[in-house]
């Protein structure tokens, strides 16, 4: 298998075959030249996000990414669009809390104008009026639609009292209050956080490593960087003490959510691995590992029940999820807390961890066949450090992990008697 | 890239569609049954789907969790799916593990447990996953229109049954159904991906061969009649929006009207996607209806979408506007749109446009196998893989006379069902 699988890997991005550069003004850029594709795909990610509202703003930075292809200095709304639709390309801006990202694809020919657009909704965005509005009329709406949406609502309650204070605690698309009073100079005053010197782009598809970055250089070297962009206060956080458990009433609905878990290791933790893969088998393998086979296929009690890591760049989370009928929630929540318990009493069983590995190690070729997955690669090996041979290590770095280290490090992260527990949806008794 | 495509037929009846790409080391493989709610009568609606999660669930070879672990542990995902006129399964992993699920596709195809007490966990789950449909008032509209525009054809019915025929569904009446409706000679076997064509076939040849092929009763599938007056239909329920849907009849995939509708449901709504893992969506903003509705602040947004089916189904759009808009405002506005591309010359360059769209996602699609091998089954089963070869040079001949005089006659009151999804914080019954 190891030798089949470096030649395999010889095909996969490395750090013979993925370009690393910087622009002047601060922009990291990854590229891959794909030509078995006739397409090309860019990410990007500015380091600024909702992280960066104001008390009583929440939401100003998904507001102001919102507005960002609703006009520019130098193509209107119905410019943009009509470039981009009328030859099938597309592009889109969206926030984390930490970040301001796009994406965009196109066919080989249209590349150089997809850039010029983003260019130019990245640096000179108009923000008119008539626009704003326009746009809080339809976030308020998509509020009012998530304020209906068991998943929504328990996520929404369990970020707000795990993280606190923490900007994760907060929700990225605010709420109608403060969407309704922000203005234009809160969109005016958050555009000026964007600044290319924390800026990391990625490309793969059909261009040359050489067409490519001369490309990237004639559209982005221009921008210029004018301050250091601050980040915002992060308190230490608090682990938790106790259990917290609360239910969300939605009235008429005939499923309710389940969001329940408790801290998790960071996206560049030490711990990261280890967890990673043991959470695999908690709650992801084949049908959603053991959780899944405990709530799903013995007890019939959910169409979903699964585990995941929710790993950030400073802090994560390690949550677990199910959607069971309103009279089913006490019942899968025990069976969720049974599992973490036998999972924390005693190391995996090898077939079962051999079985992870082999997985994750052999789903990598599905990640990795088109533009937008070796793109999206790209991005995380930048904005985690990971390393331009990431890939080729992966597969030693999942091989190396032992069931005593996956045992002793997710005891330091789960206490069954220690989580946040949310349940969304019709009252029960 | 290079794609060689190749298509056979065993003499059990099984239909083999291969096309070899060797961008990646990996394979997809497709096994379509030619049953769906389609297929189903009043007293086991869902049974379709049932099955389906039943083929989960082992056979004697491969027992259930085995079915899983076999898969899972070589990097595989895989999953299925359930619709009105197809069920399908597929796995797409490395290309050297191609045996394990040529052999696991040909097991289950015959020897399926079907064990009493696997199916009493399942039925929960399947009534689980209605109730998870259920919170969605957009599942309820489209349910209520489409049970309200076709009254005789199984199309009436969602995918995922009722209540009533999912508690009572026996272990029997499921295990007649998977006998019934698994056979070669009702399936397409579509694969594609980094494999040696020659080699392939024999190892088809072997996993398949042997499975005695079943005679497959001709069912009596009511015909729709044309709708002959507009239906409305109004639901009430939990939400803080309100959503108008409009059913107008469609044609079935393998009519020539069928392509021009595409294209006059791009001009109006957007570009539909055409592939289902992965590939690059097209905005809407430049459409008429996004134009006239969003642009215009009446609605908050606008989509349109046409399902290729083997028998006429719906072509819809699906308004969602703030709580307190003016429905009947929406509709005025939405009939002022339809008016104009009955009554005004369609610049060609609009047609264009969609022809382009369209060139772009299968550029976008082509990218990846587990597409590939989607689109050779799911055209053979309404159609056959020249639906999809030809769908761009189909598309290039259409002119805007075509798209006019399909609108004229398409878009008529009489031939469409207007639903309209009404917040309310009261409890409410809804009779469909």
């Amino acid at each position: 298998m190891t030798n089949n699988n470096t030649a395999r890997q010889n095909h996969f991005p490395n750090e013979q075959t993925i370009h690393r550069f910087q622009l002047v003004n601060g922009i990291t850029v990854l590229s891959y030249s794909n030509m078995a594709s006739k397409s090309l795909t860019i990410f990007g990610m500015l380091g600024s996000g909702s992280a960066w509202d104001k008390p009583g703003k929440t939401g100003t930075a998904n507001f102001t990414a919102s507005m960002l292809m609703r006009g520019s200095k130098t193509n209107s709304f119905q410019e943009i669009n009509t470039k981009l639709e009328s030859v099938g390309a597309g592009l889109s801006f969206g926030t984390g809390t930490m970040n301001t990202w796009f994406q965009g694809h196109s066919l080989v020919k249209d590349f150089p104008m997809l850039l010029t657009l983003i260019y130019g909704c990245l640096k000179e965005p108009l923000f008119q009026e008539e626009y704003i509005e326009r746009l809080r009329k339809q976030l308020l709406t998509s509020l009012l639609i998530r304020d209906q949406d068991t998943q929504a609502r328990a996520s929404l309650e369990f970020n707000k009292i795990l993280y606190k204070d923490y900007p994760y605690g907060i929700p990225v698309d605010g709420y109608p209050d403060t969407i309704s009073q922000i203005t234009r100079e809160d969109l005016l005053q958050h555009h000026s956080t964007y600044q290319p010197s924390n800026a990391i782009i990625t490309i793969s598809g059909a261009l040359t490593q050489q067409e490519i970055e001369s490309m990237i250089k004639d559209h982005f070297e221009q921008w210029t960087s004018k301050a250091i962009n601050d980040k915002p206060h992060f308190p230490e956080y608090i682990p938790l003490s106790a259990e917290t458990r609360v239910h969300v009433p939605i009235k008429g609905k005939s499923q309710s959510d389940i969001q329940m878990g408790t801290f998790g290791p960071s996206r560049t933790s030490p711990d990261y691995y280890a967890v990673f893969l043991g959470n695999h088998v908690l709650g992801q393998f084949g049908l959603y590992g053991r959780i899944g086979k405990s709530v799903r296929i013995k007890a019939g009690l959910a169409y979903y029940a699964l585990s995941s890591l929710n790993a950030l760049p400073e802090i994560g989370s390690w949550e677990f999820n199910a959607g069971v009928n309103p009279s089913n929630i006490e019942k899968a929540i025990t069976l969720i807390k049974e599992e973490i318990s036998r999972y924390l009493d005693e190391p995996l069983q090898e077939e079962e961890l051999e079985d992870s590995k082999s997985h994750l190690i052999g789903r990598l070729p599905m990640s990795l066949e088109s533009n937008v997955g070796i793109a999206n690669v790209l991005l995380s090996i930048e904005r985690f450090d990971l390393g331009l041979n990431y890939i080729q290590n992966y597969e030693n770095w999942i091989s190396s992990i032992t069931s005593e280290q996956i045992l002793n490090t997710s005891r330091r992260y789960l206490d069954p008697q220690k989580m946040v527990i949310i349940s969304a949806g019709e009252k029960t008794q | 890239m290079q794609n060689d495509f190749s298509s056979f037929q065993l003499p059990n009846g099984l239909k083999v569609l291969l096309k070899e790409i060797h961008t990646t080391p990996i394979i997809s493989q497709w096994i379509w049954y030619r049953v769906g709610s389609r297929n189903e009568q009043d007293g086991i609606r869902g049974i379709s789907h049932w099955v389906e999660h039943l083929q989960f669930k082992g056979t004697k070879k491969y027992p259930g969790e085995k079915m899983d672990q076999v898969i899972s542990r070589v990097g595989g995902m895989w999953n299925a799916m359930t619709y009105l006129d197809w069920t399908t399964y597929y796995e797409t992993l490395p290309s050297r593990e191609i045996d394990l699920v040529l052999d696991l596709e040909a097991d289950r195809m015959q020897h399926s447990v079907y064990d009493e007490d696997e199916i009493n966990a399942e039925r929960t789950v399947v009534i689980s996953e209605l109730e998870g449909n259920q919170n969605e008032p957009l599942f309820h509209l489209n349910s209520a229109v489409q049970a309200k525009s076709i009254t005789r054809h199984p199309y009436h019915y969602d995918v995922i049954g009722t209540l009533e025929d999912l508690q009572r569904i026996t272990r029997d009446q499921l295990f007649t159904y998977y006998q019934n409706h698994y056979a070669p000679n009702n399936a397409i076997l579509s694969i594609a991906g980094d494999f040696n064509t020659k080699e392939l076939i024999e190892k088809i040849e072997q996993s398949f061969s042997t499975i005695p092929s079943q005679k497959q009763n001709v069912e009596n599938i009511p015909e729709e009649p044309s709708q002959q007056e507009e239906k409305y239909v109004e639901i009430k329920g939990p939400g803080d929006a309100l959503y108008i849907q409009i059913a107008y009849r469609a044609p079935r995939a393998d009519n020539r009207q069928f392509f021009i509708l595409s294209v006059l449901d791009s001009l109006l709504a957007g570009p539909s996607p055409l592939v289902m893992f992965g590939g690059g969506s097209i905005s809407n903003r430049t459409s008429r209806l996004y134009q006239a509705l969003v642009e215009k602040d009446i609605t908050v947004s606008v989509n349109g979408d046409i399902q290729a089916t083997i028998d006429p189904f719906l072509h819809t759009f699906i308004l969602t506007l703030s709580p307190d808009a003016d429905p009947q405002k929406a509709l005025r506005a939405f009939d002022e749109e339809i008016n104009r591309i009955q009554q005004e010359n369609i610049p060609p360059q609009e047609i264009e446009r969609a022809i382009q769209q369209a060139e772009a996602m299968f550029a976008y699609g082509s990218e990846n196998i587990t597409n590939q091998a989607f689109w050779m089954g799911y055209s053979s089963i309404f159609a056959d893989y020249s639906w999809y070869e030809q769908y761009l040079q189909r598309l290039r001949v259409i002119s805007a006379a075509d798209v006019q005089a399909f609108a004229r006659e398409h878009f008529n009151t009489k031939n469409r069902t207007v639903g309209i999804y009404f917040p309310t914080e009261e409890e409410v019954q809804n009779d469909k």
